[in-house]
């Protein structure tokens, strides 16, 4: 704790192999005298600042460094890998798994969101009317996601299994052949696309349901008044106003999603062969679910996602200013 | 306006990321030897998190402590964490003193360099069955004891196979076997459950068939490879096997056949407590070989191994404690709780004077054959993943056996 109090030009000058973190407004700010609120400033900053370095930054960097060297198990317990730079990125982009990976964290991705995003406006919209037990039923659809993911896709696997499986018994009470909903290279990705909207469907309802309160009201009086129908009024009213609680709640569900790992992982561990594997489940296996892991590789993939996360991160504060600009 | 002072704390905020970040990478090189000061305290990591405290292994552990005069710190890991727990514990030189492990973790460890050579450590293991053994040596080294073994075999439900009208002794190989499947779903049961998971152990329950039709791991595409697993995935197509086999863990394959419906169900020494439980009349049978006789099914069970220590004087302690532990009636102690086979003539003996059941597990024990072995080494782990998935893309019907064998024999090399 003690270094981060140190005196602002005392940093300056102790930073050197990290010029680049520090630009020049940190320096002219250094070179007049602290004052006293400065030193206030600086005393609330330590403890978060350290927070950040020792949990976030730390952790990317050793990410970052892992997936940049060629790690054995020998060099990673010695510490000596030699540094290879983008050459696990080009194992991974080269391994016949990075183009379903590709396609299945997409389409994982996009179809959750759609979903997730749909169910959860329709409901939210549905539970605004207030009608009697609207309270009870809106908490009720929230258990979902407070229960621990290992029991939810531990159920999701045990209803979806091919032959005990509770689906597939009254798919056949109608008289339709069982479905092989985890073990078919068809349906597996199908199958944790379902379990994962489920799962996600509270968090939209939950989002959107408060964006909806801020609506007022008096809006929708009045487009009654003018003639306007419910249909109408969703989509000249609601939907325009939400459109900020719509956007944080997409790019919140995007992050979410594309790193979801353990519905995958308790599911199908990523099969039935590569069938259901997205980018995270790929990662874990590199790097844990062999006898003989693959750090590197492993490292690489999970920095392609966080780079993906980023991205969208980027986008969205984009839109976002330009909304802010007009 | 408003602008200015935010710029300029985001600015103080990077100085001090900038110095933090400089003083934690500094200090992270001294704070190594955590454990080394204490000579009193030795400590064990093992693959038994299921055993507490109070639980006769806890309890033998701490009696070889006091025997050598040491107190003894134990930590259970679950199995599958241990191998990147123990990585990282050697990357930060705080390895511990005993290491229990699975055995073909062992020959990655080694490789590793994290563990000691029983030149080294003077681990005494002429006693052992060297195809036990064979799991723990690469390059002509030796690098632990093993404590205990299983492998696999096929339980049967005798009440099903007596409905279906099944002698039990007409199933010599695999024609008979797959005949015998066909009576039973004649007969309205279901006939054999195992596990094809898409992990290690979706391999190791393929192996006996594998290695019965007389392929080798070095040639995953030869013809009597793609023939197991074309046995497998006709059994799948003719509802002899569910379906659901592609998504069972060995535990769940389990649960299947404790259902009582089914007939068969490949699974290893460590049910037998379980099978005592399931309510119904149970036997053993050897997994067959294609044409007759038995399988060599692959061997499972943990190693005891003594991990490299910066003070290489604690390893004469250590090699005292392993000793007491793998001592004749402290194995046969530890192997009865773990429902293992002992690794050594001797305890095997004992075990089956005490238990005439375990006669077939001992036997297939001494057929088994350890998957790292033949210097296939730290090879193993990539040749056994191809195969885990050859297994799922031909059982789910996404490619043929000989594609998917193919397809994986390309990805090894």
């Amino acid at each position: 704790m003690n270094h981060t109090t140190h005196p602002p030009d005392h940093t300056v000058r102790e930073r050197t192999g990290a010029a680049t973190a520090a630009p020049p407004p940190a320096r002219t700010a250094a070179r007049r005298r602290p004052t006293s609120q400065q030193w206030a400033a600086w005393a609330f900053l330590a403890p978060v600042t350290l927070y950040l370095v020792l949990f976030y930054a730390y952790p990317l960097y050793r990410n970052l460094d892992l997936s940049l060297r060629d790690y054995t198990v020998r060099s990673f317990v010695q510490g000596n890998a030699p540094f290879t730079g983008l050459e696990n990125y080009r194992k991974v982009l080269d391994d016949p798994t990075f183009g379903p990976a590709l396609v299945h964290t997409v389409v994982f991705t996009a179809v959750c969101l759609v979903f997730q995003y749909a169910v959860g406006l329709a409901l939210a919209v549905f539970f605004n009317q207030h009608f009697r037990l609207s309270a009870t039923l809106r908490a009720l659809f929230l258990v979902p996601w407070l229960l621990p993911l290992i029991v939810s896709a531990s159920t999701w696997s045990w209803m979806l299994n091919s032959d005990s499986g509770i689906v597939n018994s009254l798919l056949s009470v109608v008289g339709v052949d069982p479905v092989h909903w985890l073990t078919s290279p068809e349906w597996s990705l199908t199958s944790v696309i379902i379990a994962n909207i489920w799962i996600g469907v509270p968090f939209n309802l939950v989002v959107l349901y408060s964006g909806l309160q801020s609506i007022p009201h008096s809006l929708y009086e009045a487009a009654a008044l003018d003639g306007a129908n419910a249909w109408r009024r969703f989509w000249s009213i609601t939907l325009p106003l939400l459109r900020p609680v719509s956007a944080i709640t997409l790019l919140l569900g995007l992050v979410y999603t594309l790193k979801v790992f353990d519905i995958i992982w308790i599911m199908t561990k990523g099969g039935p062969a590569d069938a259901s594997t997205t980018f995270a489940t790929w990662s874990y296996r590199l790097g844990f679910g062999n006898l003989l892991p693959a750090f590197g590789p492993g490292a690489a993939v999970g920095n392609l996602l966080v780079v993906a996360a980023l991205v969208f991160g980027l986008v969205y504060l984009r839109v976002q200013r330009k909304q802010a600009m007009a | 306006m408003n602008r200015a002072p935010g710029r300029r704390l985001t600015a103080a905020a990077l100085t001090v990321v900038a110095l933090a970040t400089g003083t934690t990478a500094c200090s992270s090189g001294g704070s190594s030897s955590a454990k080394g000061e204490d000579s009193g305290t030795f400590t064990i990591w093992d693959p038994y998190p299921q055993f507490a405290k109070d639980s006769a292994w806890a309890k033998l552990l701490d009696d070889c402590g006091s025997e050598a005069g040491i107190k003894v710190k134990r930590t259970a890991f679950d199995t599958s964490d241990l191998t990147n727990k123990v990585l990282l514990a050697a990357q930060q030189d705080n390895s511990p003193d005993v290491l229990i492990v699975d055995n073909p973790v062992v020959s990655t460890l080694a490789e590793a360099g994290v563990l000691t050579t029983t030149d080294d450590n003077k681990l005494d293991t002429s006693k052992a069955d060297p195809n036990l053994l064979a799991a723990g040596q690469s390059g002509g080294k030796t690098y632990g004891t093993p404590v205990g073994a299983n492998t696999l075999a096929l339980y049967y439900n005798k009440e099903v196979l007596k409905e279906a009208g099944v002698d039990v002794a007409s199933v010599k190989d695999w024609k008979s076997l797959t005949a015998a499947l066909a009576k039973v779903k004649e007969a309205g049961k279901k006939g054999i459950t195992f596990s094809a998971i898409g992990t290690e152990e979706g391999s190791f329950q393929f192996l006996p068939w594998f290695w019965g039709a007389g392929a080798e791991l070095t040639e995953l595409d030869s013809a009597q490879g793609e023939s197991a697993l074309a046995l497998w995935s006709d059994w799948l197509k003719k509802g002899y096997a569910p379906n659901s086999v592609i998504n069972n863990t060995q535990t769940t394959s389990w649960q299947e056949f404790a259902g009582g419906e089914y007939a068969f169900a490949e699974n290893g020494t460590w049910q037998l407590a379980n099978a005592e439980k399931a309510g119904f009349d149970y036997g053993v049978l050897p997994i067959p070989a294609s044409g007759g006789g038995n399988a060599a099914a692959p061997t499972g069970g943990e190693f005891v191994t003594l991990p490299v220590q910066g003070d290489t004087g604690r390893y004469a302690t250590s090699q005292k404690l392993v000793s007491c532990l793998t001592s004749t009636e402290n194995l046969y102690a530890t192997d009865t709780t773990l429902s293992y086979v002992a690794p050594t003539t001797e305890v095997q003996d004992k075990q089956v004077a005490a238990d005439p059941k375990l006669k077939p597990w001992v036997e297939a024990v001494k057929a088994a054959r350890g998957r790292t072995s033949d210097d296939l080494g730290t090879k193993y782990p990539k040749i056994s993943e191809q195969l885990w998935k050859a297994v799922q893309s031909a059982l789910s019907g996404a490619e043929a056996p000989k594609d998917a064998l193919a397809a994986a024999q390309d990805a090894v090399k």
